[in-house]
């Protein structure tokens, strides 16, 4: 039997046992590190497993996330859970599925290619007796090391199931609509409430604190207080959370020397100490008739989740279980036992739903609180942070500035493209490259050093996602000035430095083909010669009416932008009818993807469709706001985001690929949307808009 | 102020709350939880959701801000969207509240409930459950709102997931629900 080539993460979790057993009868057990985050996955995960393994949605027994029954898929994160956790499913469960046919085979007596499976029922055209899993468990063998070959993929035709590519119900929906549900939702017995007192910079250290005054406060029973961590605890949240409040008044904190005034972004990230290197370099340099150069830049975006990070933690008989809402649960559980000093075979993590997760956010941090604190009072803990930590202590989308400069030739074509990127780290997240990088171990006494920063390189990058262009520019060079200390902490936020570089590349498309006259439609096409690209920008030019773009009344204007998300991801097209008045309305969005096989369409259009209304809201109304001692933009007046009035029509279609391989699709819009927007406002004001945010105030610089 | 009123009805004559010192009153107040009617022994300044979540066990009541600006934790009392954040337990005394647990008992709760699940209106699912309230407070007196009338109730919640799309498509079939059966 040849063997074929493992998916990554079975390589990194080689044993049947990790990710298919029978051990929940008369459920079969199946086992991910894909964790839901809200973004749908868990049933299209189980859509996939469903059709490997011949069962329906409710005869699996899912296991996602528990660093103690779950194999360790790194980060559920950079929209690789189907392309990556998908994948190594298929081959996980496809031997098993191949064992347990050759299983029912000897157990009916009958040849293996006769078995069939549906349903979960194992059935032989030979006779009539029946199996379930639940009568194989005693003959399969489930502690082998994982195979995959010819042989094994073809048993797949003997499997009757087939969910993959239709629009199923979620079923975690159900009870998150009507009940309990997310962590916030469960409780450990005797368990307490805890809160952080803590500054509006999260880096700030305690000179004074008067604790027998936060003692007395009601319903504080504990307070945890470790060099400048500090926590109340106590055993009635309303009561709690009202102290939260008067305790912070019983600290004085001295905010770090490094924070400067906020100024304009371009400005500030230019200014910032940087490295400089030529990160990628492709093609040879020809003479050109004609240079264009622009620079765009975004600023410091929250994750601004509308559900607070929570976390519980309780010590047992010395092992120390952690509930969270982690996008990383084995790289988490590894890194609370370093920050805790304590071996990592004495901590378990185990994944709950949480609130919408866009990133790294603070679910991490909390985590480690919930840990500390457990382990500091001995008692079981929940503890949930306030819409003002959210704001202020979660570490934020990472600004940044990126500068094109592109040569033409004599008959308008691009030979010539250099961008130059200046951002801080995009990632930022506990055990990224083996370090710590959690807010409350810095914070503890015997604080671990605050761990230096380090970017995801390239292929997919951190600063320079989609830096690299896959238009045919001929001669293409990019420049990294990452800046290791920015004025506030940064980390993954969804799309990463792609939705800055998208923004800025097809912004700068659109440049360069008024600036040569060219409809910028035709002039990307010129550009490009992936059959794939071109059906989709022709698809979405129908669908949006591109052609009667010059007929639009006046103050209106239609818009492009189109990227295929980290260059190896799923392809988006987005195109924006706005107006603009004292402010931009948007009117109506067209967006087509191709993510290769899609497993459920309506969850994809439902990522999809997020991702412009998120990307509309970061791009017309987003900036985090500072000053010396704080973030400023601590709440939802300061820091608003789209409101219901102010959301478009939006129209998705997908360009459906069954048999290709899938790519990635829940961050593909972002980038496309920002540039669809502005490059729509130069059509309706006549104007270009650079700097992000888009407000009502840029529009105004921008017209005097 | 209302709170004073309320203090001076229960026959106390001040309310004692200053920097170091907040007075928590335990007393029993009574409240119709979905259909339910029951005693709440609870301070009565108690932030509704508290009570609701803690106290009476009810979590699909979900906290998002604790200041009333994003709606997550909003529920019915006595027919109208409230945000249980931003309540004390005083002021839903003797009246009848109802949360996503309670949803299914009512024609066009259950109507609403069950759009946004088929609509799929939803994807961390987190403000969901407050905007189910508002809508449905809204379509039980005005079961066709005009736009305007609309945004206003939906306009107190927040979605940072972006899922206003479904959400407005879910709450269409309702309307059109809801005007179908009044023609029938």
């Amino acid at each position: 039997m040849s063997n074929l080539t493992l998916p990554a993460n079975i390589v990194s979790n080689p044993k049947l046992s990790h990710w298919f057993r029978l051990d929940h009868l008369p459920l079969v057990t199946v086992c991910t590190g894909k964790v839901e985050l809200g973004q749908g996955i868990q049933t299209a995960l189980q859509q996939i497993a469903a059709d490997e393994l011949g069962l329906e949605l409710a005869q699996i027994h899912w296991v996602a996330g528990d660093t103690q029954l779950s194999p360790d898929e790194w980060y559920t994160a950079g929209s690789l859970s189907v392309e990556n956790g998908g994948a190594a499913l298929k081959v996980a469960l496809g031997h098993a599925r191949y064992l347990c046919i050759q299983a029912a085979a000897k157990q009916l007596d009958v040849p293996i290619d006769t078995i069939s499976i549906a349903k979960g029922v194992f059935s032989s055209s030979k006779v009539s007796q029946q199996l379930s899993y639940a009568d194989l468990s005693l003959s399969v063998n489930l502690d082998q090391e994982i195979i995959s070959s010819e042989a094994i993929q073809a048993s797949k035709h003997q499997v009757h199931s087939a969910l993959v590519g239709k629009s199923l119900l979620r079923e975690d929906l159900k009870s998150k609509l009507s009940g309990a549900a997310f962590i916030h939702d469960f409780s450990l017995p005797n368990m307490r409430h805890a809160r952080m007192i803590r500054a509006k910079h999260v880096q700030s250290t305690i000179v004074s604190v008067d604790l027998e005054k936060i003692k007395q406060l009601p319903g504080v029973e504990q307070v945890v207080h470790s060099g400048s961590f500090l926590a109340i605890v106590g055993h009635n949240e309303a009561q709690i959370d009202a102290a939260q409040e008067k305790a912070q008044a019983c600290v004085v904190w001295r905010s770090p020397e490094y924070v400067a005034q906020q100024v304009e972004t371009e400005a500030m990230i230019t200014a910032l100490p940087a490295g400089d290197e030529i990160a990628y370099e492709h093609g040879t340099k020809k003479s050109a008739v004609k240079t264009i150069k622009a620079r765009y830049s975004r600023p410091f975006i929250a994750h601004a989740s509308i559900g607070p990070a929570c976390a519980l933690a309780q010590v047992t008989d010395g092992i120390l279980s952690v509930w969270s809402h982690t996008q990383g649960p084995h790289l988490l559980k590894n890194q609370i036992a370093v920050g805790l000093r304590q071996d990592a075979s004495t901590v378990n993590v185990i994944h709950l739903h949480g609130a919408g997760c866009y990133g790294h956010n603070s679910a991490d941090d909390v985590a480690f609180d919930a840990a500390f604190i457990a382990k500091s009072t001995g008692m079981p803990i929940r503890i949930q942070w306030s819409r003002e930590e959210e704001l202020t202590a979660t570490p934020f989308g990472a600004p940044g500035v990126i500068e094109f400069q592109a040569e033409v030739d004599d008959a308008g074509k691009i030979i010539n493209w250099q961008s130059e990127v200046w951002s801080p780290t995009h990632i930022h997240r506990p055990g990224w490259s083996g370090k710590l990088n959690l807010l409350g171990a810095w914070m503890i006494d015997l604080a671990h050093p605050i761990d230096e920063t380090k970017d995801n390189p390239l292929p997919q990058g951190g600063g320079l996602r989609n830096a690299i262009t896959l238009y045919d520019v001929g001669y293409q060079q990019v420049r990294h000035h990452m800046i290791p200390q920015a004025p506030l902490r940064t980390s993954a936020l969804r799309g990463l430095g792609a939705y800055l570089n998208i923004f800025g590349m097809e912004s700068f498309m659109d440049e360069v083909a008024q600036e040569l006259g060219q409809d910028s439609l035709e002039f990307r096409k010129k550009h490009l010669q992936d059959p794939r690209s071109i059906t989709l920008l022709n698809q979405l030019a129908s669908m949006a009416g591109w052609s009667k773009r010059d007929s639009l009344p006046e103050g209106i204007g239609l818009g492009m932008g189109f990227a295929r998300y980290k260059n190896t991801g799923a392809y988006c097209g987005v195109m924006v009818q706005l107006r603009a008045e004292e402010k931009i309305y948007i009117d109506q969005v067209w967006a087509v993807c191709d993510a290769g096989e899609v497993i459920n369409p309506d969850g994809l259009i439902n990522q999809i469709e997020g991702g412009i209304i998120q990307s509309i809201s970061w791009t017309l109304k987003e900036m985090v706001t500072w000053n010396k001692e704080e973030v400023t933009s601590a709440n939802w007046d300061t820091y608003p985001i789209l409101m219901f009035d102010e959301v478009p029509r939006v129209e998705v279609q997908l360009l459906n690929q069954p048999g290709v391989a899938s790519l990635g699709g829940g961050e593909a819009a972002a980038g496309p949307t920002a540039a669809a927007i502005a490059n729509a406002l130069v059509q309706a004001l006549g104007m270009r808009a650079r700097h992000l945010p888009l407000t009502p105030e840029r529009l105004a610089q921008i017209v005097e | 102020m209302r709170w004073t009123a309320h203090l001076y009805q229960r026959g106390l004559s001040k309310h004692i709350a200053n920097n170091s010192l907040t007075l928590f009153l335990f007393m029993t107040t009574q409240l119709t939880l979905n259909g339910q009617r029951l005693a709440v022994n609870a301070p009565e300044n108690t932030p509704l959701l508290y009570v609701i979540r803690n106290d009476l066990e009810h979590k699909g009541t979900r906290f998002g801000c604790g200041t009333g600006n994003c709606g997550a934790c909003t529920v019915i009392v006595d027919g109208q969207a409230m945000q249980s954040c931003d309540m004390q337990l005083w002021a839903a005394a003797d009246k009848e509240v109802i949360t996503a647990e309670g949803l299914s008992q009512d024609p066009i709760g259950q109507l609403v409930q069950q759009a946004f699940i088929d609509e799929q209106a939803a994807q961390c699912g987190y403000c969901i459950n407050g905007i189910l309230m508002s809508v449905t407070a809204l379509l039980k007196t005005n079961p066709n709102p005009k736009q305007e009338v609309l945004h206003d109730a939906l306009n107190r919640h927040l979605c940072r997931c972006g899922t206003h799309v479904r959400i407005l498509r879910a709450i269409d079939r309702v309307i059109a629900q809801i005007n179908q059966q009044v023609i029938a």
